[in-house]
């Protein structure tokens, strides 16, 4: 099937490389050798891809993405002789904020490179930067379904994920025990419930990293989740729109949930994942009970421990997820859930192996490999098989049986109004700011763009 | 280091002038044409390379800011497609915009945290002033004699100065967690942190960083007061001795006022460092979760870069710039004046 797929593929760049010989009079990089290659039929000249992405070692020296990315690009390689693959591994915030904008404007791009979809997509794809991908990769979109959603703009994709899933709390089991709790809460009442009983036992009910902004946003994220209709937080992504009372219901219920006192002490000045201090250290260290983020922070609660294979199955043994609670009332769908992903885009200038090798990554034997190899959660479905971990398969059964997944309100709405949002936010757990607050900063900032 | 140059600088083409004058006379009479063009080469080759430097990575970014700043641009798209929208951006900054529509929301989310910052920049000059001035004299003149470990000292308070911003930063959110040593001394004599941490306290934010920066930067302006104090000859404080005057007014008629050129210009740092200051605030939290000791360069990269608005963030740049500017101009103007002027008038 891989195979068919493929060489459909390959008939498609033969067709678009004479294309594009014919249309590049300007001479690109390869001027002189794709011009020789017009004639010759397609598949078979030599192509470089330069790959862009986020794979880098962490503390440990550790870098098993980087590593299944090297190993992808080989096999592709193999399959492909005349495809040379540059890759350069950058870590995450240099590349979203620096290397990748200003590689864009210079014209001198990265073929293939890291893609985190929503706003500041829909802005490089204004820009003209990203190649449409929507006709010549429509098989792949429709394998890996709604998950690629965050990777278009009206109706039109521009990147596929590779990793999609939404976000939950994150508890210890052993302390929920301690605090005499039996279920794991499904609505916010029985989350207010649990707090009170772990706040009796004298444990920290939950752990969030104020001072870095967004983990604290994220929990105003879920009650606008619940509080707005799918369509006005949708369509806010485009509209900019935030004049129903649902956004600033969303800061008055977060306001009403920071009352209960369900967190650390000094929140604002604990970051999320440096030391042990942090939000994810005080869970990891057994110092807090409860953690709301992404699937990532598995993979960070293991780097507390020794690395040795029994202290992270000790963790694993007493470290459980459950999806964010229901709240009452609200326009939104109970069983609607936040969530985000990693992706890559194809320059527009890209050649078109660019397209293919995309297909390559995200086809269903590599998206298998990258769960194996990397403990990520797979896009494609017929993947999911190879998610063993109990934890991770909770995470993907919940993302798929979603009424809906919406990504990341600050990654929807692009740095500008998603940063102005998260500040706001961030002012109501410093008590400096409101609910009417954190919708008037996003309005101003939309102003502004 | 730089203001010490460039108040020399101010002095040097009396001097040229001078030698100048007094050596032409026996080649340029003859030839007074190859003589300017040597002298125009000379010029060129000594200067060139660092005024191609300078217009390169200096005037052609400051104007390339100036230029920015007149545009709603997004640091995604190409700047040739961003709208030009004259001294808006300047006007958002300032006082919420000329538009009335968005002003009321302009003064909240940009105009407010602006003013905030910029009043913690100059918060910082005042008490800089106030503060470590004395703080640095005191410890300078008490230690400006012979004893022992006398080298030691002097290195142990220099260090801080000499440490990087980012090791000293990262230090000291160790010593300031919540649950870290300085909460722990608190707590034993009884007290506890500001309600909302060291750093994040709405109230109390700035004076922790405050605190710190006092920590980073008072043993400069030891050093440069001890190296000014060595300077002032032995005689003249013996003399006032036997005259009979105290140690105290010794300090105060003779030290004090004869390392006054090594206060002006360690002033004159201390303004312009205080304006520009950025790597301590933005080590520590960015400039606070809410600003609590933002400075008006740690606000440029919160909005200008991580929020991609990069024209207003252009524009505050340029004010960043034009405040250190006319400060600068007017400091030079006036109060180093004296110091500049011909070396003979000085004193």
């Amino acid at each position: 099937m891989a195979n068919m797929r493929r060489a459909a593929a390959g008939a498609a760049i033969a067709a678009s490389m004479a294309l594009l010989a014919a249309c590049s009079s300007d001479g690109g990089d390869d001027g002189p050798t794709s011009g020789a290659t017009s004639g010759g039929g397609g598949g078979d000249e030599p192509v470089t891809l330069t790959w862009w992405h986020n794979g880098v070692a962490g503390d440990t020296g550790e870098n098993s993405l980087g590593d299944y990315w090297d190993q992808v690009a080989a096999d592709y390689m193999a399959d492909n002789p005349n495809v040379t693959i540059q890759i350069e591994q950058i870590q995450n915030e240099d590349l979203q904020r620096t290397r990748i904008p200003t590689a864009l404007q210079s014209g001198d791009a990265p073929d293939l490179f890291q893609q985190w979809g929503g706003g500041e997509m829909a802005a490089q794809a204004e820009a003209g930067y990203l190649m449409d991908l929507s006709d010549v990769l429509s098989d792949d979109i429709s394998r890996l379904g709604g998950g690629v959603a965050p990777w278009q703009v009206d109706g039109v994709t521009y990147g596929l994920p590779f990793q999609f899933a939404v976000e939950g709390i994150w508890y210890r089991p052993s302390l929920f025990e301690e605090a005499g709790i039996t279920d794991v809460p499904t609505t916010m009442d029985e989350l207010g419930d649990a707090v009170q009983k772990l706040k009796d036992a004298g444990i920290v009910p939950i752990a969030v990293g104020a001072a870095d902004g967004w983990p604290a946003a994220h929990w105003w994220y879920n009650f606008a989740l619940r509080s707005c209709s799918q369509d006005v937080v949708a369509s806010a992504g485009t509209s900019l729109d935030f004049s129903d009372p649902c956004w600033v219901d969303a800061g008055d219920q977060l306001q009403a949930f920071i009352d209960t006192d369900p967190f650390q002490p000094q929140f604002t000045s604990t970051v999320a994942q440096t030391g042990a201090t942090s939000s994810a250290g005080m869970v990891a260290n057994g110092d807090a009970a409860m953690e709301l983020m992404g699937q990532w922070n598995y993979f960070v609660y293991e780097g507390f421990t020794d690395g040795s294979d029994e202290a992270i199955a000790a963790l694993h043994e007493d470290l459980d997820w459950f999806p964010m609670p229901a709240t009452d009332g609200g326009s939104g769908d109970p069983s609607a859930a936040m969530g985000g992903g990693d992706g890559f885009s194809c320059y527009v200038d890209a050649p078109p192996e660019c397209a293919d090798f995309l297909a390559y990554i995200v086809s269903d034997d590599v998206q298998r490999g990258y769960a194996e190899a990397v403990g990520g959660l797979p896009v494609a479905p017929a993947a999911s098989d190879a998610i063993t971990d109990p934890v991770l398969q909770k995470i993907a059964q919940t993302t798929s049986s979603a009424a809906y997944v919406q990504l990341w309100m600050d990654t929807l709405l692009g740095p500008n109004v998603g940063g102005a949002m998260n500040d706001g936010i961030v002012n109501i757990f410093n008590g400096t700011g409101d609910a009417q607050g954190v919708v008037d900063a996003m309005v101003a900032a939309a102003a502004t763009s | 280091m730089t203001a010490l140059e460039a108040s020399g600088r101010n002095a040097d083409p009396v001097v040229e002038e001078s030698t100048a004058g007094s050596r032409p006379p026996t080649p340029a009479t003859d030839h007074p044409r190859r003589a300017t063009v040597r002298k125009w080469a000379e010029i060129a080759l000594f200067v060139g390379p660092a005024l191609a430097l300078f217009l390169t990575f200096v005037v052609y970014p400051v104007i390339s800011a100036a230029r920015y700043s007149m545009y709603k641009w997004n640091g995604v798209s190409q700047f040739s497609d961003a709208e030009f929208i004259g001294f808006e951006n300047y006007a958002r900054a300032l006082f919420g915009g000329t538009d009335p529509d968005t002003k009321q929301a302009f003064t909240t989310a940009y105009t407010q945290p602006f003013w905030e910052a910029l009043s913690h920049n100059f918060a910082i000059i005042l008490l800089s002033l106030a503060i470590q001035l004395p703080l640095a004299l005191i410890v300078a003149l008490t230690l400006n004699r012979k004893f022992r470990g006398r080298a030691f000292t002097r290195v142990v308070i220099f260090a801080p100065y000499v440490l990087s911003e980012v090791i000293a930063g990262t230090m000291w959110l160790i010593i300031f967690d919540p649950n870290g040593v300085a909460t722990q001394w608190m707590r034993a004599i009884g007290l506890d942190m500001p309600a909302g941490g060291w750093f994040e306290d709405p109230t109390w934010g700035f004076w922790t960083v405050f605190f710190i920066i006092t920590w980073k930067y008072v043993g400069l302006a030891i050093i440069l007061f001890l190296a000014g104090l060595s300077g002032v000859s032995e005689d003249l404080q013996e003399a006032a001795s036997i005259d009979g005057a105290s140690w105290w007014q010794i300090q105060w008629r003779i030290n004090i006022p004869l390392i006054g050129p090594t206060i002006r210009i360690w002033a004159f740092l201390s303004i312009i460092g205080s304006i520009q200051l950025f790597d301590m605030v933005w080590v520590l939290n960015r400039g606070g979760t809410a600003g609590q000791y933002s400075t008006i360069a740690s606000y440029m990269m919160e909005i200008g870069f991580f929020r991609s608005d990069w024209g207003y963030g252009s524009a505050i740049a340029v004010i960043m710039f034009f405040l250190s500017f006319v400060i600068a101009l007017a400091y030079m103007a006036t109060i180093l004046r004296r110091d500049n002027a011909h070396p003979g008038k000085a004193r």
